[in-house]
């Protein structure tokens, strides 16, 4: 499929033209523009991503992938275009409300608090943790600190809960924030660079956790790294020069001559 | 009780211990005068809002310059309270009111006003009643810092850009205190202050008491800001200071603790100026100067900051080797106080909290290693 024919097709399920087939779509992004100086970094006709879909974004360097991740999250206001979540337009909500519809987002570097330990850091990251008689507490609930306490030893980072950020090193920094957004079991996970500084027993690791995540959540992975988007295996978007290039299984990617002579090939 | 806390809490409780005991103790069996007493008193209200400065600074990373405002609007409810009820007779306006004694030296009087035309203005009247000014007192500082920081915190004023922004309202306060037409007795401050709830601001009785009434309210203090940044909005509020924006994509919204740490805090400056006033006697703008909102910062510094203890210890601490060098070698002061913190700076940042904390982990350290 071509990327004229592409956009035709996402263009039918706009929220704006089709309220009902939209529904299938738990992102959707129209006519998405961001200028920075004159420069294009996103230019989107319309794209979107479906519920319980896992979706992996590739493109070269400057092809615009963490800027698209910053206009759906709210970290930069797109140029002109709209961003729909749920069917409802988002794009000029604060970040904090867009996380609170829920819309969670792991930094390219991983992103924590250091001076709290790993399991205070956790502890932010609860669902309902914003509610304000919960910020007088001093301990979490008994169940609270399962849920914890599970996925800590999923990404092995138990025997560590009460070092201060600060001290883990990058791989288990990396694990912490992806730990982080999965506690807070938002609705869509914007992942950026889960594999960035990994070895490959981590990488492999990081994989499997969010294909068991890919059941219940939608997720978008941006990555650079061929052998993590082979082992996730799902639905690839390139993005080259801030446009959608092509969409479609590794397979058929490799294959395709545009994507070969802008990004794979090199 | 102790054995789980960290060395400099550990040290705080010991002030505390002989804040209680030790220097009535001394004051009965007469080592001390009561003029040292008085003076102790006034350095734990300094404690008291250093603590607040360093709920801001030391925990949610927002560098305030304006405690020493806080303090001074706390120290002024107080001191239009006192200036009500002292001084000389003083002159009644037409409304029955007794124009406080300091007011009616310096009374800006207008073109052809005569004497009974002079009037209590209507911002002295609710400091009539002790009530309405203790309220007043943390009330107005509160509200003052909940609008700064409401409009400051919301645009993402941050770092640098906030300290000079509050620098820049102490130093505005300052003038406007300063002019005497806004019938606040200008650069003179109030003064003549004879009672408080009617006791005699003289007696020794009345002295001793405002200390321990201070002391109670800063361990009062202690324990609660202790309790606060113990709870989950502690970790908020350090998460506050290692990663704001992080913290925005989990959906909390970093101004409304900043507002609310903010707000506490100049609570906290004014409870300090309230309980300093009667022990000092005097209240001036001299203490919304630009000299006094930095020497807040010193002593949380110099104290450790980030710990609560750190903002008691350098308060007391500073002060009190202010105190010594001033009588003894004052030429040499401003060098110790440019040295310490120089040194704090550069050679132990986490101030006297952090050495103490190293001096017990190298304690434990080497007693592992003899086992």
């Amino acid at each position: 499929m071509n990327t004229t024919e592409l956009i035709a097709e996402y263009r039918e399920f706009s929220p704006r033209i089709n309220r009902i087939g939209a529904r299938d779509f738990l992102l959707f992004v129209e006519d998405l523009t961001a200028v920075f100086d004159g420069f294009k970094a996103v230019d989107i006709d319309a794209w979107g991503v479906k519920r319980n879909e896992l979706r992996v974004v590739i493109g070269p360097n400057g092809a615009g992938k963490t800027t698209l991740c910053d206009l759906v999250s709210g970290k930069t206001r797109p140029t002109t275009g709209t961003v729909f979540f749920e069917g409802d337009d988002i794009t000029h909500a604060l970040e904090a409300d867009i996380a609170l519809r829920g819309i969670g987002r792991k930094f390219q570097t991983p992103r924590v608090y250091d001076s709290l330990t790993t399991f205070e850091n956790m502890e932010l990251a609860l669902p309902g943790s914003r509610q304000v008689r919960k910020f007088f507490r001093r301990s979490v609930r008994r169940d609270e600190c399962d849920n914890i306490l599970q996925i800590l030893e999923r990404v092995r980072l138990k025997d560590d809960r009460h070092t201060e950020a600060k001290h883990l090193s990058h791989g288990q920094r990396q694990w912490l924030a992806i730990s982080m957004l999965i506690l807070s079991s938002p609705k869509l996970l914007l992942v950026d660079e889960p594999a960035a500084g990994l070895t490959d027993l981590e990488t492999e690791l990081t994989a499997e956790l969010l294909l068991e995540l890919k059941d219940e959540h939608t997720i978008i992975v941006i990555e650079h790294d061929m052998d993590f988007v082979r082992q996730l295996d799902s639905k690839v978007t390139v993005l080259n020069e801030g446009r959608i290039l092509a969409e479609g299984d590794m397979g058929e990617l490799t294959a395709n001559e545009e994507v070969i002579e802008a990004y794979l090939g090199r | 009780m102790f054995s789980g806390k960290p060395n400099h809490e550990r040290c705080v409780w010991a002030l505390f211990l002989f804040g209680l005991i030790g220097v009535p103790s001394l004051y009965f069996s007469g080592t001390i005068s009561i003029d040292t007493v008085n003076m102790l008193g006034r350095y734990l209200a300094f404690a008291i809002a250093a603590i607040g400065l360093d709920l801001i600074w030391g925990y949610c990373g927002v560098l305030s310059l304006c405690q020493a405002l806080f303090f001074a609007l706390g120290g002024y409810a107080m001191g239009m309270y006192l200036a009500h009820h002292g001084g000389p007779p003083g002159s009644v306006d037409v409304n029955g009111w007794k124009i406080p004694g300091c007011l009616f030296v310096v009374y800006p009087a207008g073109v052809g006003e005569t004497e009974a035309q002079w009037t209590v203005p209507w911002f002295w009247k609710p400091f009539y009643s002790l009530t309405a000014t203790l309220a007043l007192g943390m009330l107005l500082p509160g509200l003052v810092a909940a609008f700064i920081g409401y409009f400051g915190f919301r645009s993402r004023v941050r770092g640098v850009y906030f300290a000079i922004l509050t620098q820049a309202i102490t130093v505005a306060a300052w003038l406007v205190f300063c002019k005497n037409d806004m019938k606040l007795c200008g650069t003179n401050g109030l003064t003549n202050f004879d009672t408080v709830a009617g006791y005699s601001l003289t007696d020794p009785g009345v002295k001793f008491s405002l200390y321990m009434l201070t002391l109670a309210c800063l361990i009062a203090v202690f324990c609660l800001c202790r309790f606060l940044v113990d709870t989950r909005l502690g970790r908020v509020l350090v998460a506050v200071r290692d990663d704001e924006t992080n913290l925005r994509f989990f959906g909390y919204k970093p101004y409304m603790f900043k507002v609310f740490v903010f707000a506490l805090a100049a609570a906290l400056g004014g409870l300090g100026g309230m309980l300093y006033t009667p022990q000092m006697g005097i209240i001036t703008p001299e203490y919304m100067t630009a000299k006094w909102s930095i020497l807040f910062v010193i002593w949380v510094a110099v104290g450790g900051r980030g710990t609560l203890s750190g903002a008691v210890i350098g308060a007391l601490g500073v002060n009190l080797v202010y105190n010594f060098l001033t009588t003894r070698a004052p030429e040499a002061w401003p060098f110790v106080q440019g040295l310490l913190f120089v040194g704090v700076v550069l050679l132990f940042p986490k101030g006297i909290a952090g050495l103490l904390d190293l001096i017990r982990f190298k304690r434990l350290a080497k007693r592992t290693a003899e086992a």
